[in-house]
């Protein structure tokens, strides 16, 4: 019972739950579901693979967008960042007389990386110099960096035929996708360097209150400028594996919308909007959620005309079941019933 | 439409009569006599090019109006309707001849399209129609006919699994959804395969027309849908897609799982032509000739007929080793 009490309390929780919900749902539907195998070429494969290779851009975006909801931030603009790294590194590799060639690929990597980086710095500048509200600030960039991307590939769809650039996206590492490697990469690199230094902890104190942690000797501006430096840098990772997962550029729809979803995983994983305090674990758990539930539709089937609406429910159900209110209203449950029961209902009827 | 037919066929006969007289066809504008061709002006108002299809009608278009020396005015509304409802409001402005769109959504353009009425400029629909009661607002409709699609690549299937024993599972890979084309090639393609009960529909998703989407949409369907053999891509590019899951997941595409395709694109028949895809249905974006026979029809005061369906065929793996050099995209 006092365990039961210690997982009820503990923010995780309910994301989880719906995590193995979703998971039991689809177990149900399809039987060998959650079976790993391994094909002719060495690679794992399965439905559980799916998940983590296709929701590993969402997951290195969510990350960065982690940091920047801990300042009390939000970046609108990684989307079209996303679109502008893959513009950049498709038109540098079709321009070069050898596609396939390492260097070429490698060069144009580093020029996506490179000119996000710089993206970043502006949107920091605008946030930590300017003192532009954030929602404000990257809007901006959401909106002109559609623009930017297109005067990139001249408003055409750039399709790239080149080996190691397809390897980012669709390629295998002993047996593991790359895309799901990098992904893993950049939330342990993240955690380590916030949670293992004071970083994520000047972090959280600039979400508190920008003022008093400078009055107290936090460098806020810096870390405003870094936040958004590396969550564009993220971005423009997930928008080199989403863009050489289709192997085109495609200004337009490259990384559309993928603000919202990271955003939504970020929430999911219990990080509050109102910022100070953050949970890289919780994001992991919250872009799993978002991917499983794409996977979900096909597996069960659901009519791509109702798609839209299961996603909301599904949603809708991981909030209020995470919201304090809810909490509350459990808790005070809890303490009359003896037994915790299903609590879906208490959701509905509140 | 009866009126506008009828003053059409007036001003045909007031320049047939002209012509007999032997007078030089006067430049009285869009609703009367025909004007030479290289004082013409057309502006088209093209949705944005957000396929290699699209790319290709842009560029066939330019190049068809740039043969028949025809003053093109062209603007690319990247995707959106509020984009395409300026551009055509700028043509009426600058008081073009004729105007053809592909409107980017079906609905909402009532208002833009009387104005055109009013200023007596011709509009002509290419590609995408759209859903208005009031069918004088534009002249003529010029694309393809997608339930005819849809029914080829049925027609194909029920062909190929006469012989067939057992019964033939097929996965779907949907347009976006609420689109035109997805919603008339789904129609034509179940309308086909009613011909034979063996063949059912196991699983249908949208893929969003795109190659990631395909891919997605297949990896998950192979999995839940084993007994699937064969794949209808409502695109190439959902197609192509769909092969890198079917070789994923350990099998041959073309052969352990059929895909059939609409639209024919470049990387599409070359798939075709290397036997990972079985039967491509075209969709032609070479809308340019027919659009100049259009503009010069209603130049001459012709009439056209309100619905011209695009010229269009089908590809096995055979015709396309053999089409794939001439291929213009």
């Amino acid at each position: 019972m006092k365990y039961l009490g210690l997982a009820f309390s503990n923010r995780l929780f309910w994301p989880v739950v719906m995590l193995v919900a979703l998971l039991a749902v689809n177990v149900i539907a399809v039987p060998g579901f959650l079976a790993i195998t391994v094909n002719s070429e060495g690679h794992l494969f399965g439905s559980t693979i799916d998940i983590v290779r296709n929701g590993a851009p969402t997951l290195i975006i969510a990350v960065g967008m982690t940091l920047v909801i801990a300042t009390r931030g939000i970046d609108l603009s990684v989307g079209s960042i996303c679109a502008i790294s893959g513009a950049v590194a498709c038109s540098i590799i079709l321009g070069s007389p050898n596609p396939d060639d390492p260097g070429v690929v490698g060069v144009a990597v580093l020029a996506a990386l490179g000119l996000s980086l710089l993206l970043g710095v502006w949107n920091g500048f605008l946030v930590a110099v300017l003192g532009i509200q954030p929602i404000i600030a990257t809007l901006i960039l959401m909106t002109a960096g559609r623009g930017i991307a297109m005067l990139i590939t001249e408003g055409n769809i750039l399709t790239v035929e080149s080996a190691p650039f397809k390897f980012l996206g669709s390629g295998f590492l002993v047996g593991i996708p790359v895309a799901t490697i990098i992904g893993a990469v950049t939330i342990g690199f993240a955690a380590l360097l916030t949670r293992r230094t004071a970083l994520g902890l000047l972090i959280e104190s600039v979400g508190i209150n920008p003022e008093a942690s400078r009055q107290a000797g936090v460098r806020a501006r810096g870390l405003l400028f870094t936040v958004y430096a590396f969550c564009a840098v993220l971005a423009a990772i997930a928008g080199l594996i989403l863009t050489s997962n289709q192997t085109a550029a495609d200004a337009n729809n490259t990384g559309l919308f993928i603000e919202l979803d990271a955003i939504l995983a970020v929430v999911i994983g219990g990080t509050s909007l109102n910022g100070g305090r953050y949970s890289l674990a919780g994001t992991l758990v919250g872009a799993l959620i978002i991917q499983t539930l794409v996977t979900t539709v096909y597996t069960v089937g659901i009519p791509p005309i109702a798609t839209m609406v299961f996603k909301a429910a599904v949603v809708t159900a991981v909030c209020l079941l995470q919201s304090p209110t809810t909490a509350a209203a459990i808790g005070r449950w809890r303490r009359r019933s003896p037994a915790p029961q299903p609590v879906a209902k208490v959701a509905v009827s509140r | 439409m009866k009126k506008t037919i009828g003053l059409f066929t007036a001003g045909a006969l007031v320049l047939a009569l002209s012509a007999c007289g032997g007078g030089a066809p006067a430049a009285s504008g869009s609703g009367g006599g025909a004007k030479a061709l290289d004082q013409l002006v057309v502006g088209f108002a093209q949705v944005g090019a957000e396929s290699g299809w699209r790319t290709a009608n842009t560029k066939d278009i330019q190049a068809a109006f740039k043969d028949a020396n025809i003053k093109l005015q062209f603007s690319d509304a990247q995707q959106k309707q509020e984009n395409q409802i300026k551009a055509i409001r700028s043509y009426i402005q600058q008081k073009v001849d004729y105007i053809a769109f592909s409107p980017v959504v079906q609905t909402g353009w009532d208002a833009v399209l009387n104005e055109a009425k009013a200023a007596s400029i011709p509009v002509i629909l290419t590609d995408r129609a759209v859903d208005s009661k009031d069918t004088s607002l534009y002249k003529t409709f010029l694309g393809s006919d997608f339930v005819a699609e849809g029914k080829k690549a049925g027609d194909w299937l029920v062909a190929d699994s006469k012989a067939a024993s057992g019964p033939v599972n097929v996965i779907q890979l949907e347009g976006t959804t609420g689109s035109a084309p997805a919603i008339d090639r789904a129609k034509g393609f179940a309308d086909a395969i009613a011909a034979n009960p063996k063949i059912k529909v196991v699983a249908s998703q949208t893929g969003d027309f795109t190659r990631a989407g395909g891919k997605q949409v297949a990896e998950a369907l192979l999995k839940s849908h084993p007994e699937a053999t064969v794949i209808f891509a409502q695109n190439d590019d959902m197609g192509l897609g769909a092969i890198e899951s079917i070789e994923a997941a350990g099998k041959v595409p073309g052969k352990d799982i059929k895909i059939i395709t609409v639209d024919a694109v470049h990387d599409g028949m070359q798939a075709l032509a290397d036997g990972k895809i079985n039967y491509i249905v075209e969709c032609s974006p070479l809308l340019g000739k027919q659009l100049i026979d259009i503009v010069k029809k209603l130049n001459a005061g012709e009439t056209v007929p309100a619905r011209i369906v695009t010229e269009e065929g089908t590809f096995t793996q055979e015709q396309a080793k053999a089409a794939l050099p001439d291929r213009k995209y």
